[in-house]
């Protein structure tokens, strides 16, 4: 037994200690190396943040440059393909136009009377810091759903500010950089928001699967949600202003509880530039 | 082509293409490690660090996996240092079984692989939820490291093959 867990030994040794042929670094210097920057990133030092901060910066913009052809390639596919369908499109979004022009008449008077009775109750939220930023990466990764931007805390970039793609809600800032930001996305696992369904202002909690889509978490068995309900931000928490719609619910499987799935009316795939604001209670 | 290869500059570029291979895919927006497809992922990286490092190390330098896992963990979002770990295990790893191994097979090399993957993604998603508190699918996981093991059969096939034509030895 013995010489054989000598062997052992010899044969760890050599692999972790012993610094190969054309190897500028050991390999077990390095190992301890990033167990430090493992453990340092886990506490506020500032020289640590500077360079983490700085390694960002750098890793954005290359990843953003390496990603040039492959989205090159993307958009022109996307555009090949939105050619083919473009009749069908132009069918379809004529008779969506009439629908929406009728209904568009009636919602104006609900707004001005939605906007009267909020600013009583002082909750009238407007836009106070609104920032159009540019998709810089937006490789999604099986532990975070997230998009990094090309603005920072130099363009005012602060965390948790909520993120758009036009009206619609996708996430907000969670981390920023100088010249960059990290928006988590609501499809993230991670992500939590409180959000109300319409009709009937139930309020739930709408939770990210790792997946295109989420699901609303905590429903009673007594609470019905309908297929196509909307689902908006409530504003509960203040994490985010009330009203901005998020997506659609679709049942997936009628027995079972927590079934609802929600289709978020943005894709994340197809992000290209996003709008970063934040809101204050209008005086 | 050999009249290409014996070209000293150009023989000098290919053989760079392990580093330059790992960095695009550390850097590039698609990544096989989160395919977009349904029950299919597999992580190229692994495959290609433990590749070069069992077969022929000197191609990928230590200091330079370290850097790809620095950018690796900086453009997924997690935090910085984890992935540098796991890839400087995977060397160690495949530098022990260099070490031991007298007739290199790739029957056994794969099985190592599996045992290395296996070890690796434990530590890793140990960190992950234990220090980080990350919230992680076990299923898309499981299916990675089934894909990731499948797939280094094939994946150290062309990569013998890509030796074979650039230094004319087989290392499969």
């Amino acid at each position: 037994m013995e010489p054989s867990r000598d062997d052992f030994v010899i044969a760890i040794r050599s692999a972790f200690l012993k610094k190969g042929t054309q190897q500028r670094f050991s390999l077990i210097g390095l190992i301890f190396f990033s167990i430090i920057i493992i453990v340092l990133g886990n506490f506020n030092f500032k020289a640590v943040n500077y360079l983490k901060i700085s390694i960002k910066e750098i890793v954005y913009r290359s990843s953003f440059i390496i990603s040039v052809p492959e989205n090159y390639l993307k958009k022109t596919i996307s555009v090949t393909k939105e050619h083919f369908e473009l009749y069908d499109n132009y069918e379809n979004l004529k008779l969506e136009f009439d629908t929406l022009k009728q209904r568009k008449v009636l919602d104006e008077y609900n707004i001005l009377e939605n906007k009267r009775l909020q600013k009583i109750v002082d909750n009238f939220y407007i836009e106070s810091n609104e920032i159009f930023a540019k998709i810089l990466i937006d490789k999604q990764s099986p532990f975070l759903k997230s998009v990094v931007v090309n603005k920072g805390s130099k363009d005012n970039v602060k965390m948790g500010m909520t993120v758009l793609d036009g009206k619609y809600l996708i996430g907000k800032i969670v981390e920023v950089n100088y010249l960059s930001a990290r928006v988590l996305l609501l499809s993230d696992l991670n992500s939590k928001i409180p959000v109300s369904i319409e009709p009937g202002g139930l309020q739930s909690i709408l939770s990210g699967t790792g997946d295109s889509h989420g699901i609303i978490q905590y429903q009673k068995k007594e609470h019905v949600i309908e297929d196509n309900s909307i689902v908006y931000t409530s504003g509960a928490g203040g994490l985010f202003k009330s009203g901005i719609p998020v997506g659609k619910i679709e049942t997936i499987d009628p027995s079972l509880i927590g079934n609802k799935k929600v289709n978020f009316f943005s894709d994340f795939t197809q992000l290209r530039f996003v709008k970063i604001v934040s809101y204050k209670v209008e005086k | 082509m050999t009249e290409i290869t014996n070209t000293g500059f150009l023989k000098k570029i290919l053989s760079y293409l392990p580093v330059i291979l790992l960095f695009i895919s550390v850097l590039n927006e698609s990544d096989f490690n989160y395919s977009g497809i349904e029950y299919f992922s597999f992580n190229f990286s692994y495959i290609l660090i433990f590749y070069y490092s069992l077969k022929k190390s000197r191609s990928l330098g230590y200091g330079l996996i370290f850097i790809a896992g620095l950018f690796n963990d900086v453009v997924i979002g997690i935090p910085i240092g984890i992935s540098s770990l796991m890839y400087l295990l995977i060397c160690g790893f495949a530098a022990y079984l260099k070490n031991i191994t007298l007739r290199p097979s790739l029957t056994k090399d794969w099985m190592f692989f599996l045992m290395t993957i296996l070890v690796v993604n434990s530590i890793f998603y140990i960190l992950l939820i234990l220090l980080f508190s990350y919230e992680i699918d076990y299923f898309i996981l499981l299916t990675n490291i089934v894909f990731t093991f499948l797939l280094y059969f094939i994946f150290s096939y062309v990569f013998g093959l890509y030796e074979k034509l650039i230094s004319g030895k087989y290392y499969a």
